[in-house]
């Protein structure tokens, strides 16, 4: 891989952290739920559009350095399995066990089916 | 003091949280909107994702992927995850989310940490596994994420909480060498 793709991909995972972080604020300023529901619309979603974009260039619709930069680095960036975590051990704490079990493996499921989603969209190109 | 722009105001009030404590810290025409509209904030966050975004990808290509097990992401999540889980409770115990202890959360948490783990490669990496047959691998990749993920946290929370034990009772002891009382502030020594 070469050097302005790599910067690029660093670049695009920062642009991905960034907009994690906005709408994360924005889900929770409207829906105030135990549930971390920011995390869990942010790691699906970004799990579909990986999908698409893996699925893109197995099928050469999508040259390999988009791969680099818009799935490594900015779904990379957008998604985040060190905050899902965090807010799963936090529902334990505050002992709501099944709400946190709900958040870690519904979370897992829904970003595998929704990866899988966006990998069979990319097979019809 | 000037009044809030309407659509700063407008802004806040739709999420009920304001960030007027970081006036002095990301100037304070602008703290009055919640912390994710706040450009400047926004670009702390950005620029530890930079950084987190790189070690990931440099620590992918270094690390072995032994017969194709993605052993890379599994190591990077559960390592960002305790990490994120130390750093999140050391911030609690040292004072309120604002000024520098906020820049530090949104810098080195939520920019960093947040980039350098990913949800979407470990999605990714389980249908390649189930692609491939190997069910029982993916099956055991979610699990092995999810539950090391979860001990990783809780390691790393104890292990601030220890660090947090271990320097309040040093302040102890060196006040009672020197036979001063300190005043139990609240927040400060829990």
């Amino acid at each position: 891989m070469n050097a302005l793709t790599i910067v690029l991909l660093g670049l695009a995972g920062g642009l991905g952290a960034g907009t994690r972080f906005v709408v994360d604020g924005l889900v929770r300023s409207r829906l105030r739920t135990a549930l971390p529901v920011g995390t869990v619309a942010i790691n699906v979603t970004g799990s579909f559009l990986l999908g698409l974009v893996a699925g893109a260039v197995i099928v050469h619709a999508a040259p390999p350095e988009l791969q680099a930069i818009a799935g490594t680095g900015f779904l990379g960036g957008y998604t985040t399995f060190s905050t899902a975590s965090f807010e799963t051990v936090r529902l334990i704490q505050a002992g709501r066990t099944g709400l946190a079990l709900l958040n870690g493996i519904g979370t897992a499921a829904a970003a595998v089916g929704a990866a899988a989603a966006g990998l069979a969209v990319a097979s019809l190109l | 003091m000037e009044p809030p722009a309407p659509e700063a105001a407008a802004a806040a009030g739709s999420s009920g949280r304001t960030d007027a404590a970081d006036a002095g810290t990301l100037g304070a025409a602008r703290a009055h909107r919640p912390v994710h509209l706040h450009p400047g904030f926004v670009l702390v966050v950005i620029a530890g994702g930079v950084f987190g975004a790189l070690a990931r990808f440099g620590l992918s290509s270094v690390l072995p992927s032994p017969s194709g097990w993605p052993l890379p992401t599994l190591i990077i999540n559960l390592t960002g995850a305790f990490l994120l889980g130390g750093l999140l409770e050391a911030l609690v115990r040292r004072g309120p989310d604002a000024g520098k202890l906020r820049i530090i959360r949104l810098l080195a948490g939520t920019g960093f940490m947040g980039a350098f783990t990913t949800y979407s490669t470990l999605a990714l990496e389980t249908n390649a596994l189930l692609g491939a047959g190997r069910t029982a691998d993916a099956v055991l990749y979610v699990t092995a994420t999810l539950i090391g993920g979860a001990a990783a946290t809780a390691a790393g929370i104890r292990a601030a909480v220890g660090h947090h034990r271990r320097k309040a009772a040093r302040h102890r002891d060196a006040d009672l060498h020197t036979g001063r009382q300190r005043s139990n502030k609240p927040g400060r020594n829990r």
